[in-house]
């Protein structure tokens, strides 16, 4: 047979092919063990693109993991197909590799070597990296880069992770629960370069189980539940799509009000029907298709018992309360 | 913390990024091996101190006076073993080790989404071995030089590449055990396993020394094979051709079951 141009013999691509820097299309991966085989991801299709954040968000066992590392080239998918920059990562030649960083979750970094030597090193492998003492400057490394990574701080060892995946400069960086163990400044100082690095065009690729930090940082979401894409979308189409858009409402009171409240409920009434509502401490949550009026009935209430409410507040529902519904529908 | 722009210079990513060459990629990766090694006190005890202290105490006893040919020394007789147990602590034991934390650290799945890849990790901590050897080599060599060992240049010459094929052999057992035993499993194995070989695996004292049935056994290990082979060279400036045949056939079975059940992850 005669060969053929390559889109020729391909469906009608959609629109962004061209531009993802990573395309997984239906991705098994299956761990053949002593006993039951492992189901970690079945059937996984996802993109993501230069010059976004796109975050994969998913309970522990949901696939989050694997997926990346068969992106890494860290795992020989056992079906499907990962293209990274238009290459099959499992056998990426060192070129490929070099177009890509990779922080992992756990570091990955030996622990008996200080940071300096480890960036000073790793550079090495690049032909045209990121200079060691510039890099420990822009994460605020210098204070211990002379201390082996054993006697480091989370936050500290996580910043030096970050540092070495960024050495080479790379067009798609992978990171693995960046924000986990910073402080608020170090979280606050990580966020603002990935948005930075976004920016100027880089591929990020993030899994987080923080939703704020998803909230914040991401262009696009992923959200996987038993080794599948459950919801997708811009972090405002997710919280809008779901439900007929309900909206959450929150209610602070002062202590004494919060067991009137508890004791008489505005919300026996036929209006609050369709509305779910719980109370914790001092707090009222309610969530469903509120308007206007539920708000007059609450705000009535607190007339009659003489109270101002300490807050009130309509809004969108989260993205965590995406997140649970989706991803945890089927929990025990 | 300063707020600069980490890569001021940088026209953004169409500048393709590249890897540094291949030989200078593995060269830091020795490099960067040979330095975490002999920088751990617990790896210098067994890279040098131990072997040493082998020497000296072989040299000052007459444990091996039984095998000692016409006109050896002690240190003549001894020298040969202890250089295979320089290659057991380093290759085996040490590399072993080192990589058995790396992998339970995350250092091996990180390296190997570098440009050194997988390929350049094994073959970086193989040159860092041969480094620690010939290190390991020079200062075995000048204290016995110093006990009175004598050996011929074509011995010495000879030694090389018998060295660097024991080498071998132990680097692919060594990460056999590393890279499929949890770390802790590890350390304990390869420790067990150094001072089960040493003292009764053929290394300082030839297998013949043991029981008939238990001498029989222990020849067909790599530990007894190297020992005859180094002895064959410094003490007859022979070549131990079937010892050869068992390293090379240990060397290969390693290799092979590395390859096939190292796991990275």
């Amino acid at each position: 047979m005669p060969t053929q141009p390559e889109h020729t013999t391909r469906p009608a691509a959609p629109p962004d092919a061209g531009t993802a820097a990573l395309r997984i299309s239906d991705l098994v991966k299956t761990f053949e063990g002593r006993g039951e085989p492992v189901h970690a991801v079945r059937g996984l299709s996802m993109a993501a693109h230069a010059g976004r954040i796109t975050a994969l968000l998913g309970a522990n066992g949901a696939g989050k993991s694997t997926t990346l590392q068969c992106a890494q080239g860290l795992q020989q998918p056992t079906a499907g197909s990962v293209r990274l920059l238009g290459a099959d990562p499992w056998r990426a030649a060192p070129d490929l590799r070099a177009r890509v960083g990779v922080m992992l979750q756990d570091g990955g970094l030996p622990q008996a070597v200080r940071p300096g030597e480890l960036l000073r090193h790793v550079s090495r492998l690049y032909a045209d990296p990121v200079p060691a003492p510039e890099l420990m400057d822009v994460l605020g490394i210098g204070s211990f880069a002379h201390t082996p990574v054993r006697r480091l701080s989370g936050g500290q060892k996580q910043r030096v992770a970050l540092a070495a995946a960024l050495v080479g400069r790379p067009e798609v960086l992978f990171l693995d629960e960046p924000s986990a163990g910073l402080d608020p400044r170090s979280r606050h100082l990580v966020f603002e370069l990935v948005q930075r690095l976004r920016d100027r065009g880089t591929c990020i690729i993030l899994t987080t189980h923080l939703m704020d930090d998803a909230a914040r940082l991401a262009d696009y979401v992923y959200i996987l539940d038993r080794g599948t894409v459950a919801a997708q979308g811009t972090v405002a189409e997710l919280v809008s799509a779901q439900r007929d858009a309900p909206l959450v409402m929150t209610v602070t009171l002062a202590p004494e009000h919060a067991a009137a409240l508890r004791a008489d409920p505005p919300w026996r009434t036929p209006r609050f029907h369709d509305i779910a509502w719980t109370v914790k401490d001092r707090t009222v949550t309610l969530t469903g298709p509120l308007d206007a009026g539920h708000v007059r009935e609450i705000t009535a209430w607190a007339t009659r018992n003489e109270t101002l409410p300490e807050a009130l507040s309509v809004q969108p529902r989260s993205l965590e309360d995406v997140f649970l519904d989706v991803s945890g529908r089927d929990l025990p | 913390m300063t707020a600069t722009n980490p890569t001021p210079e940088t026209p953004g990513p169409t500048r393709p990024r590249r890897a540094a060459p291949l030989t200078r990629r593995v060269l830091a990766q020795a490099r960067f091996e040979t330095m975490t090694m002999v920088r751990n006190g617990e790896q210098l005890l067994l890279l040098v101190i131990l072997p040493v202290l082998a020497l000296v105490a072989l040299t000052a006893t007459d444990l091996l006076d039984g095998f000692r040919t016409a006109g050896a020394s002690r240190a003549d007789v001894a020298v040969p073993g202890i250089l295979v147990l320089c290659v057991l602590s380093n290759a085996f034991s040490g590399q072993g080790i080192q990589t058995g934390f790396d992998r339970r650290y995350g250092v091996l799945r990180y390296l190997s989404t570098t440009p050194l890849g997988r390929a350049g990790l094994i073959a970086g901590k193989l040159l860092a071995i041969l480094a620690v050897l010939a290190v390991q080599y020079l200062i075995v060599a000048v204290v016995a030089l110093w006990l009175g060992w004598h050996p011929s240049a074509p011995a010495v010459l000879g030694s090389i590449p018998l060295l660097v094929l024991v080498a071998l052999t132990f680097t692919g057992l060594g990460l056999l055990i590393a890279g499929t035993l949890r770390a802790e499993a590890t350390l304990a194995v390869l420790n067990v396993v150094w001072v089960a070989l040493a003292a009764g695996g053929g290394v300082i004292f030839p297998a013949s020394s043991l029981p008939a049935w238990l001498s029989w056994l222990v020849s067909w290990l790599p530990s007894s094979a190297a020992g005859e082979a180094l002895r064959a060279c410094f003490l007859h400036g022979t070549v131990d051709a079937p010892a050869l045949v068992v390293l090379a056939v240990w060397a290969v079975l390693s290799w092979a079951a590395t390859l096939r059940w190292f796991k990275w992850v």
